[in-house]
């Protein structure tokens, strides 16, 4: 009885044919630790990847539910992300550096100078 | 065997991504980061995305990551920089991690599977919406036809980004509040 509901469950959770709902679930969990690192690191380049990571989440969501719609312009759309995503990086990799150079920290709980 | 595959990847990414949080060193978790979104990009192939993956792979895992560990290198954060958390905050992120995987899988399997549609190779046509095909002539029909202002745009997006951070690099003006003892003033 409880073997035959694991199975189903196993089953369900961990289907032979990876469907629409495998690739969201590897999506949501990818940005949740992503999440999870945006809150527990100091170290603003760290945290900037995590947000990568999120972003990237959101981009293999966004290719499945393309895929499993049977529509290009999902797909399309990630590649003007992944663009984006590029121009961001080099920007707040410059503004990460600008404020090294002024305040000599790249710790988010050193750079408080609006809160005094 | 797409079935292994895709268990493989999807286990490396969020492996590898765990790590990325994990890791104390920088430097250690963009090494991480590049084998999380070389998954991914793997992860597109078998969404019978090729081109996407490939772009991944060489934008994400190449071009940005290494961008990354070039800063993580200049910058050279000392160890007081590394990661230190207290017991609290490691509480709250372990809820809210466990409250988003909860979610996500609730959520993601809430809902009766899609079936798997056959992979569509037609060639590129006008009709709305373009149906999904894997080669990357009918991306290219679409970027350059449907989506030829957005594709221009992107084009002066990263124009613009690169004159934005080639004003961000120069030299900040000498009233700045950095500290007396800098050696370039």
């Amino acid at each position: 009885m409880v073997t035959a509901h694991l199975a189903t469950l196993a089953a369900k959770f961990f289907p032979m044919e990876p469907g629409l709902q495998a690739y969201l679930s590897v999506a949501g969990i990818i940005f949740a630790i992503g999440f999870a690192g945006v809150l527990l690191h100091k170290n603003t380049l760290v945290i900037y990847m995590c947000l990568e990571l999120m972003l990237t989440a959101s981009t293999l969501a966004l290719v499945a539910f393309s895929r499993f719609y049977g529509a290009m312009d999902g797909a399309l759309f990630v590649f003007f992300i992944i663009t984006v995503a590029a121009a961001e990086v080099a920007v707040g990799l410059a503004i990460i550096v600008a404020l090294y150079r002024r305040r000599h920290t790249v710790l988010v709980n050193e750079l408080n100078h609006l809160k005094h | 065997m797409p079935a292994f595959l895709f268990y493989f990847f999807s286990l490396l990414t969020i492996v590898s991504a765990l790590f990325v949080v994990i890791n104390r060193d920088a430097v250690n978790s963009a090494m991480c980061m590049v084998v999380s979104l070389a998954g991914v990009g793997a992860l597109f192939f078998l969404l019978r995305a090729p081109f996407l993956g490939v772009l991944q792979i060489i934008v994400y895992a190449g071009a940005v990551m290494v961008l990354f560990l070039f800063i993580i290198m200049l910058l050279d954060t000392p160890a007081r920089h590394r990661l230190g958390i207290s017991e609290i905050n490691l509480v709250f992120v372990c809820g809210v991690l466990v409250a988003l995987i909860g979610g996500a899988l609730w959520l993601s399997h809430q809902y009766p599977t899609v079936g798997d549609p056959p992979q569509v190779d037609a060639l590129p046509s006008d009709q709305a919406p373009m149906a999904y095909a894997s080669a990357s002539k009918a991306f290219g029909y679409g970027l350059l036809t449907r989506y030829m202002l957005p594709f221009q745009v992107a084009g002066f997006l990263l124009l613009i980004a690169m004159v934005g951070i080639i004003v961000l690099s120069k030299r900040p003006p000498s009233d700045g509040d950095s500290p007396p003892g800098d050696p370039r003033r």
